[in-house]
């Protein structure tokens, strides 16, 4: 039957989740989550807050109970998700709980599990992913990394790239290449690799924001334990696409959209517009505000869908590609709107009112100048356009949907 | 009707783009960018007297070229296309504007030597894209003047050795009439200045303006009656901000097309896949298309103030828009690539992420160019 509202289990949950926010998010936390200057949330906060839900059993929302998982229904993780944003705090990394559990849940040996799963939730271990090489990026099948067979362990050489806080990773997982067969998704090997292996170096990669969070590997005879194989050899690639199923279930752009624009409307009621009211109040800008609301509502009820979809056991076909495309579209957008905001202030290069994911490497001074929104707004603009460039661009998506139509 | 350039423009142009060639690649301005001053005494030397660019748009009775508009879109095309960081915009295009409006021949000459940079403190933080939203004030000291107010995100500031800044002498904050325009010293006693970089590796300050002294003759022009003059100076600065927009957009085209060409995915250069041409023919067409609007800003300077004002704005929009289009998909269509410092696309698409929002967002321009029109109708 449809029905828009909560129900009162729903409810119910939706109150538990703010209290708990409520009592556990301090400002320190907070502000990591508040002033990100990306999707990627400063470290130590964000840690900080896994172990804070780790304590509550709540680290891992999508992963069953009996691993130490939240177990939550798709729409228990809508809720979270909409609930811990709307409190400001940050995102935990998602490399470990949201990409490599998973894989390890669903191909992984009683062994892997039982040593990877608990450490990774308590954040003990902090995951890489290592996927993309300079010459496979959308076309990530036609990776080369060689991982050459020595009796117990494989032996890798070769380069990866973009890899997302590779340099504070102790533990990464990867795509690497132990067989040539006819098509090229065969002969890819799902491996885990410790990070502080001899032969693995880890060069920095630099925004165009000045932060430092992507990375080079480059491995060199790195000797890995055939133990850390997840799946079997020559066959990960099966690996890698039920990881991308599993992470995009529950996926919901909107909660975050909707924030966020709320946030940018009341920043807007802070400035003065162009005309004689504040900025909320110009023509113009008001129009783009409806605008952006009306896509995000109906964004929202369109993951709604999916997740229903989803619950009764469909798979999500083009939703999952549907909601990325629009989904980054609309964070863009919101970036763009910021900038609106920010005005001429947000010309200034000023990352010390941010909470940057990475260290940044560009000069900068110690005090702000201008409201903080907008020394904000620019950096998320710069890197928000990473949005459709990622987890399968904006242009692969839309091929994605073109065969899903038949064309 | 004639759009050809002369002689002497095809020249001027050539041997700009060769001297930036050498001498603004693009590892030498990143590194000169992230140093300590931000910007490099030797080519600003360079410019004014080897190429005689600084005054090639000023008047031969101050020791310039005679050129005009068309000098200073070439030129200004130029700096873009090689992302100079040196204030020629704000010395040579902005001060040397308002100078000339004031008679100020010693300061002209001083610009066109290279002597001096200038920077024109007009906005203040609460008064986003308007001109005549001007709480500083001047009061009469005397045979002098004493100044004190607040000026936001001045661009180039912290380069200049003279300040121009817009102070009302009479009437309330948003008024029109009463604006004055002073030359003021920016190491004089009672002006702070706040520097900080900007996201496209220039420099700006905010500037605190504390019972500051000025003589008589800091007054350029007349006093009370500068508004008409800062915005028609402003309809320059958006015609020549715009020409340098199309140099940063021609490399942002240039440099995609280039890169597709011969980056492979699925075996193929991913230019052949027909999503990317497309997007590609659609930046080339905007790129055409706000050149248009920029040449028309151009040879409307000197037309009648309404006419003048909405070929600006009208400029501005077109060249908004097609910043932002090209801009971004530069980006994507470089895929990771474009996310790194390394690579220039980067660093045009946060020049054109500026030069979008200086002297006005496109909304504003919108909004100005239809009561302009409503005006007129
Ligand atoms: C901020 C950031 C973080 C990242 N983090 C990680 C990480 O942690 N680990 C990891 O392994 N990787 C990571 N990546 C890499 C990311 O997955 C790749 O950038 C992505 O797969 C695109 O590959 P590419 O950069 O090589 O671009 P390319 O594949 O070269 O694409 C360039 C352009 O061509 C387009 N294109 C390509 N093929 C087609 C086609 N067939 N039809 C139409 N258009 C096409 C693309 O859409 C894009 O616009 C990250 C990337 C970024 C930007």
């Amino acid at each position: 039957m449809m029905e828009l509202a909560w129900n009162e289990d729903e409810l119910r949950f939706r109150d538990e989740v703010r209290a708990f926010l409520d009592a556990n998010l301090t400002d320190e936390i907070r502000a990591a989550g508040l002033l990100m200057t990306s999707v990627y949330a400063d470290h130590e906060r964000s840690l900080e807050w896994q172990r804070i839900l780790h304590a509550r059993g709540w680290a891992a929302p999508a992963w069953p109970t009996e691993y130490g998982g939240a177990g939550w229904s798709v729409t228990q993780r809508y809720i979270f998700s909409r609930e811990r944003v709307a409190a400001g705090a940050p995102p935990v990394s998602p490399m470990g709980i949201q990409m490599c559990g998973p894989a390890i849940i669903g191909h992984g040996t009683p062994e892997q599990k039982a040593y990877f799963l608990p450490r990774m939730l308590s954040g003990e271990h902090f995951w890489c992913q290592g996927y993309s090489e300079p010459g496979a990026g959308s076309d990530l099948a036609s990776l080369q990394m060689r991982a050459e067979d020595d009796g117990d362990h494989l032996i890798c050489s070769g380069q990866k790239i973009w890899n997302t806080h590779a340099d504070i990773a102790n533990w990464g997982f990867f795509l690497v290449r132990t067989g040539k067969y006819d098509r090229p998704q065969k002969g890819i090997t799902f491996l885990l690799i410790d990070m502080a292996t001899p032969g693995v170096t880890v060069r920095p990669i630099i925004s165009p924001s000045g932060e430092h969070i992507q990375n080079e590997i480059f491995l060199d005879e790195v000797r890995v334990p055939k133990s850390n194989v997840v799946g079997t050899i020559d066959d990960g690639w099966t690996v890698a696409k039920y990881l991308l199923e599993f992470e995009r279930g529950g996926v919901a752009y909107a909660p975050e959209l909707q924030v966020r624009l709320d946030a940018i409307e009341a920043a807007a009621r802070q400035v003065p517009g162009d005309g004689t009211g504040t900025l909320r109040e110009d023509a113009a800008f008001s129009r783009r505000v409806a605008e952006a609301r009306i896509a995000i509502s109906e964004l929202e009820i369109y993951e709604f869908r999916a997740m229903s979809a989803e619950a009764e056991g469909k798979s999500p076909g083009a939703s999952a590609s549907i909601m990325k495309i629009r989904g980054t579209e609309l964070q863009q957008l919101l970036t763009e709107l910021g900038l609106i905001v920010a005005g001429r202030y947000g010309f200034a290069y000023q990352p010390q009112a941010g909470r940057p994911g990475g260290p940044v490497q560009f000069p900068h001074g110690d005090d702000v100048n201008g409201p903080d929104f907008a020394a904000i707004a620019p950096l998320r603009y710069l890197n928000e356009r990473a949005g459709t460039i990622y987890a399968g661009s904006n242009e692969i998506q839309r091929n994605i949907l073109a065969k899903l139509l038949g064309l | 009707m004639d759009f050809t350039f002369s002689d002497e423009q095809v020249q001027l142009r050539s041997s700009l783009q060769s001297y930036l060639a050498e001498r603004n690649g693009f590892e030498r301005r990143v590194k000169i960018s992230r140093s300590e001053p931000g910007w490099s005494a030797d080519l600003w030397r360079g410019l004014a007297e080897e190429l005689g660019i600084i005054g090639a748009a000023l008047p031969e009775s101050v020791g310039g070229i005679g050129g005009g508009p068309v000098e200073t879109m070439i030129i200004m095309e130029e700096l873009g296309a090689s992302l100079v960081l040196e204030p020629y915009f704000e010395t040579a295009v902005v001060a040397a504007g308002l100078l000339q409006a004031g008679g100020r021949e010693a300061e002209l000459e001083a610009i066109v030597r290279g002597d001096a940079r200038y920077a024109f403190a007009w906005a203040e933080p609460e008064g986003r894209y308007r001109y005549h939203h001007v709480g500083t004030r001047a009061v009469r000291d005397g045979s002098g003047w004493r100044l004190s107010g607040m000026k936001a995100v001045v661009g180039a500031a912290p380069w200049a050795t003279h300040l121009l800044v817009s102070a009302r002498t009479g009437g309330d904050i948003r008024d029109r009439d009463g604006i004055s325009l002073f030359l003021v010293d920016p190491a004089a006693c009672g002006v702070a200045m706040r520097g900080y970089p900007t996201i496209d590796g220039r420099r700006a300050a905010d500037i605190r303006f504390d019972d500051v002294q000025v003589d008589a003759t800091a007054l350029v022009g007349t006093e009370g009656t500068s508004l008409s003059l800062i915005e028609k100076v402003g309809d320059v600065a958006i015609a020549a901000l715009g020409a340098e927009a199309l140099g940063v957009m021609r490399r942002l085209v240039q440099d995609t097309i280039d890169y597709t060409r011969q980056r492979r995915q699925f075996g193929q250069p991913i230019s052949s896949f027909q999503a990317l041409q497309h997007r590609m023919v659609d930046m080339f067409m905007k790129l055409e298309l706000a050149t248009s609007a920029v040449y028309l800003a151009t040879l409307s300077l000197d037309a009648d103030a309404t006419e003048r004002a909405k070929a600006a704005s009208a400029a501005k929009v077109s060249v908004g828009q097609a910043l932002r289009f090209i801009g971004q998909n530069a980006v994507q269509l470089h895929g990771g690539m474009g996310m790194t410092d390394e690579l220039p696309v980067g660093h045009y698409f946060k020049r054109a992420t500026v030069i979008e929002g200086e002297l006005g967002s496109t909304d504003y321009h919108l909004a100005r160019y239809a009561e302009l029109s409503k005006a007129a109708a």
